[in-house]
This record gives C-alpha cells, structure tokens and sequence, in this order.
C-alpha cells in the first residue's frame, strides 16, 4: 500500500490505469466519459467502467486519505511550488454538479464546434429510434448516439422498462454468439431480449454487429421474450462466425 | 408553499426549506400529553352534550370552535406541530385544519397512517431520495416511488389541487391515475423527478381540466413520440404557469402558440432549448403579461441565417411590462442580448447559468439590474464580471456561480476575488453557491463580516482537500469565521483542506445549522463528534469520502431521532458500527448499500442512509440495499 502511495506522488495516475478507449488518446479516465447525452442517468455505466481499471474507487479514496492525514507538511510545500498538482482521476459524483447540467455544458461544447466548422444546416447528430416492449403500453424514442456501447444501451433500456434486466447479457453487456448453449439459454427463459429492424427491414438480435454498424443500420427496437427470438439466433450466430 | 415575493427564484428553491425561518418538523407520532387541569375530550362537531367524558361541555365547545377557526390561519408547520402537542382536543383541531402536508422524506410515514390523522390536505409536498443522488453516488431504482402515495391519497383526497414532488420516482402510470382521482387538480411541481415520459404529460394535462400550474424543473422526461402539448383541451385554459424548459423533446410549437394564445391566465412559461428566438417572439407578442419567462434557445433555428428574419425583438421585450424573473439562454446568440435590456430594470431574478458568456458581454446587462435579488451565472464571467455584480446588484439575496467546465484540474475563472468583491457590494445576501478551483481564508472571512444576512453558505472548491491557495493552510479558519459571523446561518456545505478544526469551530458556533454538506474533510472521528455533539439543530447531513468512524457514528446517537437523515459514503465505517446503532435506535432505518448494482455480497459497503420513520423497514428496497434490523 505505501509503495502505491508513493508511486502516486511521482507518476501520472493514468499511466497506471487501465481504460478503455484507444490507447494513448482521450482524456477522460475514470467516472466522467463526456457523452453528450441529455436523457438519462449515466451514473451507472460510468461505474461499471470502474470495474475494468485497475485502481479501484476504494483505493483511490484510501490513497486521497493517505496523503491527507499522512503528511499535510508535504501538501503545503506542494501548493507552494507555482506548478500544479500532478493531474487526478475524476471521481464519482464531484465536483457536485447534477448530471443534467453536466450533459447540457458538455452537449453546448460540441454544438459549439460544429457551428464553427460546418456552414449551414445541421448534421445527423441525432439517431432517434422508436423502443417498444412487448406488453408495456408506452414507447419510448432513444437517440442511439447517446450511447457509446451495447451496455449502455442496455442500461438505458433496463431504466425505461423496470421488466428488463441485464442479467444474461456477461460483462461485455451483450449476448454472447458465440457461445451457442448460453444464447439458447436466454432465448428458451422468460427474460426479454433485445431486438432491432435493420436498414433491410431484417429483425435481428441486437448485439450481433459492432455497435458502430448497429447505429448506423438499426431503425427501430423491440424488446421481446426470450422465446419468441428463438428465431432470429442462427442468423445472428452466422454473422458473428463469419467475421471472426 | 407560497413563494416569499422578496425572493423571487425557481420552483426549485420553492422546496428548499432554508428561506422558511421555521426548521421543518416532520410527523412524530408521539405520546399526545393531555392536559392537568383540565378534562379537555373535546369532541368536535356541533351540539352540546354530544361529549361523553367531560365536566364542563360548554366552554370547550367554542374553545375549539374558535381554536378550528384560528387554526386555519396557521400556516408554519413547526408552529402546526407544537400545535397539535398542546392535547387532544389540539391534536384533532390541527389535523382537521391542516391543508398543506408536507412530507420530507417519503419513507418516515406511510400514506396510510398520514392519510388516517390528516383527512382534509389539498396540497402535499413530498421529498424523496436524498440529495447526493443528484450525483450518480446512488444507484437507480434506490425507491422514493409515488406509486404508493398516489393511490391512498386518490381514496383519502379526491379534492386534492396540488402535488409538489422532489427528487420521487414518478411513471406515467402514476400521473394517470392522478390524472383520474383528482377532479380538481390544479397544481403539479416536479423538481429532480425522473421515470415517466411524455405520455404522462399527456394525461395529465388532457384530463386535469382546471390545471393552473405545470412546472418540470431539472426533472427527466422520457421522449414517447406523443405530442403531450396538443393534449391540453380546446377551450380556455386556466393555466397560470407553465415550465417545460428541463423537457428535451421536441414539441409542437403551433400547438404552443394556440394553448399561449387560449391561456390569458399565464403568468409564468419557460420553454425548452427547442424553441427558437423566432419562436419566442411570437409567444412574447401574444402574452406581454408574462412575469417569469424561460427563453428557450434564444438563438435562431437551425437553417436560418441571422438577417432572414429580423424581428423587433427589443419591442416583444418592451412590452413585457411586468417581466421580473428571466432565465433560459439555452444556445444564446449573443447579438440578440441586447433585446432584453427594455427589462432590465426590473429584473428580480436572472438565470444565466447556461450562457457561456464573459465579463464584457455580461456588463451591458448587469448594469442595468439593480433592483436583481437573485442571480444564476456561470463562471466564464470571471472574477471581473462578479466585479460588475457587485457594483450595480445592491439588492442582491441569492447568488450562484456554477462552473463551464466541472473538472478537478481545469482553469479557475473564478477565485477569491470575485468572492470578495460580492462580499463587498451585494451586502444583502443571504444565500451563495459558489464553484471555484482557488480560495483563501480572508476572502471567507471577509464574506462572513460583510454578509451577516447568509442563511446558506455553500462553497465548492472543487479541487479535493485544496488549501488556502496564498497561505498554504486549511481552509479551517475560513469557515470558522462564517459560523462564528453568520449568526443566521442555516444551511452549510464545505470544501477544500479541512482538519478537525474547522468541524470543531462548526459544532461551537453552528447552532443553527440544519442541513450540512461535508465531502473529502477532517481528519479524525473527532471532526464528525463536534458536529453532532454540537449542532442542535443539524437535520440532515450528508458525508462522502472522509474518514469518519463507528466512534464518531456512536456519538450521535443521542441526536438522531431528531434529525430527517444521515449520509455516509466511503467513510471509515464497518457494519459493526451500523449494527450499533441500528440496535440501540429501533425507529431508525438504516440501510447500507453498495454503489454498484452487480456487486457481488460481501461485508463491506460503500453507503450508510439512515432515517428516522415510523414505519419500520420499507418494502420496496432493491437488490443492492440491505436494511439492519435487530432481532431478525
């Protein structure tokens, strides 16, 4: 533990993590992904990428209180010194600003930058599909450029329709293809899966293409019963077994 | 609920209880003392000799005839409660008087048993989860639903005209049936609520006939494709105030302007960032009445070139004579800025909190508001437009500076001059958030000598455990001094390098201090001992990431039956010490929770929320919340 305090002092913390994203780019490290998402809480796929990194949040917070009862001679020598303090990873929740403010300052970055590159009329910035779910009297619309992954996704779907869990969907947060008996699994229980009409008027399992190509060609979702998606699996299995 | 007119502000601090001198007192039901000396059975109703136990029927007869009647002028709730413990006869009277119910936490009571002792309510307010679920430290679906509210009170209300809710779990199954239960609904607040889409919205306001008052602040709305603004009924509305500028769909604006135009009533109408400055004009020209307005983009649509449609926007504004309360600025094109300098003058409140814009572009208005009360910015403005501020706003009571960018290590526009230089010109005020990465001790103290007004002192530095960025030191001092100074000081949340000190300064001085914000402080369990060992008042306190123990946990014991709740997270707690108290305070619900949702169970948590409640453990908890209850 103490060589980890040490090493924090001295290195860049986001050396030392691990995250996804491209390496070597991006800034944002652990909790605060700058999605321009508007509707929604986000505060649970931020935690779930949490999981991955190597400092965990509890450690983070023992090593803050490390430095902070530990040696205050030390900090005040380091305020002293005109360069600033090595950069932290963002913590959950703080500073204190609610999320709904957080996206609408986030979101007005990026408009902002579009006004200043593009002349006139707006792109797609939006990719708005209708939601339904088998037995719920309400659809919802989701901008599926909220969403940088099939987790968050699912995330937002098990907080629009309380009957829809996350439960099948592994770590990745989606159905796993590859892995036959699993998938018939979930498509013989009573659990509700999420599916999607294609460009081509196809109804497919969601999950079954990189989420890139999903954005792109999926119109419309519907979440349905295991059970009544039986159909749809050997189409999905073939495609993920013909890329890889 | 009736808004204070000297603080003209948001829906949103209509439920802050800190303007409101008296502390909330939430529904104790407790032993009812009756009275010495006399026998006081006090049946209610009319007619002498309907009382069964009593000496003297006559004389208590019009004691409480008149006592109903004076009663009903009432309106504190702290005065209400002391009310109702005079005896029964008291008891009775100021439960069949009382209109308003407010409900601080909606898992103290249950609808039940306050539907049962208050029978005659027309409004109920209801708060739900706890502030630092504003901040993802709580995973959803935590609870706080309306479901259970709503249908009690559907069978116990069916008059019921106003529903304020903060921070509740609402679906649009509930507004339905809220929609159908109550005949004649008339007001519904939802501040920090999320779980239902529009459809909801569409219910409501098709079915709720003599609807004044719809106001969404800060509320999530889910997009259904239905165009809930077409829903309103064809005829003349009676609507008075409508605020939808937290709703991020699309609406339809010739359904807008139709409803604007059949609503003469409309006072209040903040739109969302979907409405354009074209837009805006036109609704300004049909209702000039307005009070509050809510602009929406105040930009042109997408498409449009400046110059395709130059409309007389300085001559809309003009017009809105009785224009007090400003805000939206959603995408603000700042050439358009000067068309609200017609009402300057006679602005309360300006929210400009989603404007990104600097000193220069803010001085041209500032200076013209000098009769402003309250006052949402953001930092871009920089120390020199808090400079501008200070110099015009002489009347000003609320300030808040948020940040453009609300990272730890980012630039701080803002520091301790701007602090200062409110301190020295806005000498009213009385409440402030502030948001800055730089602070020092003199400016704070500074501010708690000039402003000896503050209720509600809320600053954030927001890089963790900053000191005093000249001294070097804690910011103990700093904080010291404004609860030393601000003598009616209510509301506190702290920041930056703090010791025990400072907690100690805050338990001596504090007397007042109900709601406390701690995060990243103290050193010891001794800071959390001052507190509750010294603050008399405290009510709710929320902690995260400092690193108080079981000890500190125990040595408030004596205190928390009077407080509304206790938040810890990510301190120095073990289930033990929750077990302690969780055995020795049987009122007191005390959940621990875990902030991720799929953690696996193990022993150790992540949350203490503790709370006192008459009911007992709830019944709706999530998988990741586990309630402590001896003896199970």
């Amino acid at each position: 533990m103490t060589s980890m305090l040490g090493v924090e002092r001295d290195l860049n913390l986001r050396e030392t993590e691990l995250c996804l994203g491209l390496p070597g780019g991006g800034t944002t490290t652990v909790a605060e992904p700058e999605t321009a998402k508007t509707t929604g809480k986000r505060g649970f796929s931020e935690t779930v990428d949490l999981k991955l990194n190597l400092q965990s949040k509890e450690d983070l917070n023992d090593n803050v209180k490390n430095i902070a009862s530990k040696d205050k001679n030390n900090l005040l020598s380091c305020t002293k010194d005109p360069s600033k303090p090595p950069a932290k990873a963002q913590v959950v929740g703080w500073p204190p600003v609610r999320s709904y403010r957080k996206n609408i300052m986030s979101q007005k970055n990026t408009s902002e930058e579009k006004t200043e590159k593009a002349s006139g009329g707006g792109g797609g910035s939006a990719a708005f599909v209708k939601v339904c779910m088998d037995g719920a009297p309400y659809l919802r619309k989701v901008d599926l450029k909220m969403y940088k992954s099939y987790q968050e996704l699912s995330n937002a779907l098990s907080k629009m329709f309380s009957s829809f869990t996350t439960g099948y969907y592994g770590t990745q947060g989606m159905i796993d293809f590859m892995n036959e008996s699993k998938l018939m699994d979930l498509l013989n229980s009573s659990e509700y899966v999420p599916t999607y009409e294609d460009k081509d008027g196809d109804w497919m399992l969601v999950g079954d293409v990189p989420w890139g190509m999903f954005v792109d060609s999926c119109k419309r979702l519907r979440i349905m019963k295991g059970s009544e998606a039986i159909g749809l699996a050997p189409k999905a299995m073939e495609k993920c077994k013909g890329r890889s | 609920m009736s808004e204070d007119p000297s603080i003209p502000s948001s829906s949103s601090s209509q439920m802050s209880e800190d303007d409101d001198r008296s502390p909330p007192l939430d529904l104790i039901d407790g032993p009812i003392p009756s009275s010495k000396s006399r026998n006081c059975s006090g049946v209610s109703g009319s007619g002498v000799g309907t009382s069964v136990e009593n000496t003297v029927p006559y004389p208590d007869q019009v004691l409480e005839n008149v006592l109903e009647n004076v009663l009903c002028f009432l309106t504190s709730r702290r005065d209400r409660s002391s009310a109702s413990l005079v005896c029964k006869s008291w008891y009775r009277a100021e439960a069949l008087t009382r209109s308003e119910l407010f409900i601080g936490n909606c898992y103290a009571v249950s609808p039940r048993r306050a539907t049962a002792r208050f029978t005659r309510v027309r409004a109920v307010t209801i708060k739900g989860k706890p502030r630092f679920a504003d901040f993802n430290l709580m995973p959803a679906n935590w609870g706080a639903h309306l479901a259970p509210w709503v249908s009690s009170m559907a069978k116990a209300y069916p008059w019921l005209e106003k529903l304020c809710l903060k921070r509740m779990s609402v679906t649009d199954d509930d507004l339905a049936l809220l929609a159908e239960s109550f005949a004649g609904f008339k007001e519904l607040v939802l501040v920090c609520c999320d779980g239902f889409g529009t459809s909801g919205l569409a219910v409501v306001v098709s079915k709720c006939r003599q609807l004044r008052v719809l106001d969404l602040t800060e509320t999530e709305v889910m997009d259904d494709d239905v165009d809930w603004i077409c829903c309103f009924p064809e005829s003349q509305t009676f609507l008075e105030s409508l605020m939808f500028d937290c709703v991020e769909c699309h609406i339809n604006f010739e359904a807008l302007e139709k409803l604007v135009a059949r609503s003469p009533s409309l006072k209040k109408l903040r739109l969302n960032r979907h409405v354009s400055i074209g837009q805006l004009y036109r609704l300004m020209v049909r209702a000039p009445q307005l009070t509050h307005l809510g602009t929406g983009s105040f930009n042109l649509s997408e498409g449009m070139a400046q110059g395709d449609q130059e409309l007389d926007y300085v001559s809309a504004f003009a017009a809105c004579k009785s224009l007090v309360c400003l805000s939206g600025f959603r995408e603000i094109l700042l050439d358009y800025i000067p068309a609200i300098y017609p009402v300057c003058s006679n602005l309360t409140s300006l929210n400009l909190s989603y404007a990104n814009i600097t000193a220069e572009q803010l001085k041209p208005v500032i200076s013209q508001c000098h009769k402003l009360q309250s006052f949402w910015v953001l930092d871009s403005i920089c120390d020199e437009g808090l400079k501008a501020v200070a110099t015009t706003c002489k009347e000003l009571r609320e300030l808040r500076v948020f940040p453009v960018n609300a990272q730890e290590d980012a630039e701080g526009p803002v520091s301790e001059v701007g602090l200062e230089a409110i301190s020295e010109g806005c000498r009213k005020l009385r409440s402030i958030l502030y948001f800055c990465q730089r602070m020092t001790n003199a400016a704070v103290i500074a501010m708690s000598k000039n402003c000896s007004e503050l209720v509600v002192f809320r600053l954030c530095i927001m890089g963790r455990r900053r000191p005093d960025h000249v001294t070097g030191e804690p910011m103990d001092e700093g904080f010291g001094a404004i609860v030393m100074n601000c003598k009616k000081l209510t509301r506190l949340a702290v920041s930056g390098l703090l010791t025990d000190r400072a907690f100690s300064y805050i338990g001596k001085y504090g007397k007042l201090v109900r709601t406390l914000s701690v995060a990243f402080a103290g050193d010891s369990d001794l800071g959390l001992k001052y507190v509750l060992e010294g603050c008399h008042k405290l009510q709710k306190l929320e902690i995260r990431d400092s690193p108080f123990g079981d000890t500190a946990l125990c040595s408030g014991l004596h205190h928390y039956y009077n407080m509304r709740f206790l938040w810890m997270s990510s301190c120095s707690l073990t289930r033990q010490g929750c077990w302690a108290i969780a055995r020795e305070l049987p009122r007191l619900v005390v959940e621990v929770m875990k902030s991720n949702e799929g953690e696996e169970e193990g022993d150790n948590f992540d949350t203490l929320y503790m709370y006192r409640s008459l009911e007992g453990p709830r019944d709706d908890i999530p998988q990741f919340v586990e309630i402590l209850r001896p003896g199970i």
